[in-house]
């Protein structure tokens, strides 16, 4: 199966965004998601970055970048801004998780969350063996890892109750990019959500 | 750095004689601009970038004068073939702003009512007058539309002017190291900077051309006081520390810190050449700024009105106008739903860090004008 940009979480995440919809992308990195989301969807889309040589290739690719921490409130951001905010494959490098996830859900309607399960089989076989898990959703060694927060599917759904946060809807890729439909917490390797206050 | 100088440039002056409305009041009957140009303007007219200048600048932003090879432009470092301001591709423009000293009319041109200096009879000049005035030179070249207007701070506070008060005719807004108002602290800073000037006994309540003097005393004073304002702590510390002139403390008040006597040979350079009306016209001008006082301080509502887009920076070190206000531009922008990337940049030279030469400061102002349509 092929995937938009390599990134199997991209069509997930495309395939939820309406034409014309307001997106911000944090840590949207060059910027790829969001071009490819203006290409194809007409989104009137932003992105907020920390580091200096993403800003730089997020302007150069044409985006609205804004530099920021995400690890602080998102006070440029006014209350519901966005249709949909998106987080991909960034919670997980983020220490304040509530509070990213409060921001999310303050400046947008909808918070689009991608995320490396930890209790994927092979990162639990490898931890088993004896060895931090280094796979395709989470690439890093231990000791240059820009992730600080290690957690499953299981312990995520588990903090959006405790927060009162509504999981609208669900998808979970195993590390070829293909649905998983059952045993997720075991067989998946990234998820995929999106995320509501309660209405 | 990479790319060119744009080398031999030529001064320009341009006559208006349809009145100006001031902010303040007053009317300027005629006036002139001097100004420079760098590059082509295409036969669409349409790649023509303004760049504003700040407190002392002027209309040399680049390159030298054929008789003067020494005099380089202000901001050189940024302008010609292979920079960022790519002569290249673009048509740059610079003027000296009404009130300054450097050719355009201001406090030290003769006031044609009277056939002496204008001095303290000039009058107040806002940016917004500064705006109306370089349309007014925009319309002269033949550009409906800017490009861009762009300039770092109160250069910056310019070209959001532009495109508050001309949103038909500004397609990028460049804003460096500004603030969409001054804080208290700075109008203290740029009032102790005035007092200096009127109390300098060589002042004459402004008329000191008639008296064949000038306030240097004061004038001096101002520029030491302003200077601090544009350096970082950091950046004092490292260049100069407690390093003495000298090997011993030699209990005196002349120069013993290194630190002293930069800002004495800084504030002497200053003085020897700027007019003190002009610096205190500028001061007061910053302070005036606030364009969201016309919606009751509501700068959301004040950005509605334009439809450029933006390119917002802002310095880490800069203590003058810190990264801070520039976000609350950003905010405003974002409020708007207008386009705008910001960045923030990692420089040690406190608010004159926009004058600076930096690879990553310069990558995003060059990779931002590239993607502007033309």
């Amino acid at each position: 199966m092929t995937h938009t940009l390599g990134r199997p979480d991209f069509d997930l995440i495309t395939a939820w965004i309406a034409p014309g919809d307001r997106v911000l992308d944090l840590g949207c990195g060059d910027g790829t998601l969001l071009r490819h989301l203006i290409d194809t969807r007409g989104v009137h889309g932003w992105g907020v970055e920390i580091d200096d040589a993403n800003i730089l290739a997020a302007i150069k690719n044409g985006i609205n970048v804004i530099q920021g921490n995400l690890e602080r409130p998102l006070d440029e951001f006014a209350d519901q801004a966005f249709d949909h905010v998106v987080l991909s494959r960034t919670l997980q490098t983020v220490r304040h998780t509530e509070g990213i996830l409060r921001e999310m859900l303050r400046v947008g309607r909808e918070a689009v969350i991608s995320f490396p399960n930890f209790a994927y089989w092979k990162n639990l076989r490898s931890v088993l063996d004896g060895r931090m898990p280094v796979s395709e959703d989470l690439p890093y060694q231990w000791y240059d890892s820009p992730n600080v927060r290690f957690f499953t599917l299981l312990d995520f759904e588990a903090l959006c109750d405790k927060m009162g946060l509504v999981i609208r809807e669900r998808h979970v890729l195993d590390e070829e990019g293909n649905l998983v439909e059952h045993e997720v917490n075991f067989l998946g390797s990234l998820a995929v959500y999106r995320l509501t206050l309660k209405r | 750095m990479p790319g060119q100088s744009v080398g031999v440039v030529a001064t320009q002056r341009a006559h208006f004689d349809q009145p100006l409305q001031l902010r303040s009041g007053g009317v300027l009957p005629a006036y002139d601009l001097v100004y420079e140009t760098y590059g082509t303007l295409n036969a669409a007219k349409s790649n023509a970038i303004l760049v504003c200048h700040a407190l002392s600048g002027n209309h040399h932003i680049a390159g030298h004068y054929a008789d003067d090879p020494q005099n380089i432009g202000w901001w050189d470092n940024i302008v010609g073939p292979g920079r960022p301001l790519d002569t290249d591709k673009f048509f740059i423009v610079g003027l000296n702003n009404l009130g300054g000293c450097h050719g355009s009319t201001g406090p030290s041109t003769l006031n044609p009512a009277t056939g002496k200096p204008w001095g303290a009879d000039f009058p107040m000049v806002a940016v917004i007058d500064w705006v109306r005035a370089q349309a007014r030179l925009a319309d002269l070249l033949g550009i409906d539309s800017w490009a861009a207007v762009m300039g770092g701070s109160l250069g910056g506070m310019q070209a959001l002017r532009w495109s508050i008060t001309y949103p038909d005719r500004v397609r990028n807004t460049i804003v460096i190291a500004a603030a969409p108002r001054l804080s208290a602290q700075n109008i203290a800073f740029n009032d102790v900077a005035r007092q200096a000037i009127l109390t300098d006994p060589d002042f004459h309540g402004g008329h000191f051309y008639e008296h064949n003097t000038r306030p240097v005393r004061g004038l001096r004073l101002a520029r030491m006081l302003g200077h601090i304002t544009y350096l970082s702590d950091d950046q004092m510390g490292e260049k100069f520390g407690r390093g003495l002139r000298n090997e011993a403390l030699s209990y005196h008040f002349g120069v013993e810190f290194e630190v002293e006597s930069y800002l004495r040979y800084q504030g002497d350079k200053f003085a020897g050449h700027f007019d003190a009306n002009t610096y205190l016209l500028m001061t007061k001008a910053l302070d005036y700024f606030d364009p969201a006082r016309e919606d009751n301080g509501n700068l959301t509502a004040t950005m509605a009105r334009s439809k450029a887009s933006f390119l917002v920076i802002s310095f880490s070190t800069d203590w003058r106008f810190s990264p801070a206000r520039s976000k609350e531009i950003v905010a405003a922008l974002l409020a708007n739903s207008r386009n705008v990337s910001y960045a923030d940049i990692s420089l040690n030279f406190g608010h004159d860090s926009f004058l600076m030469y930096d690879a990553h400061y310069h990558d995003v102002i060059d990779a931002y004008l590239r993607n502007i349509k033309l």
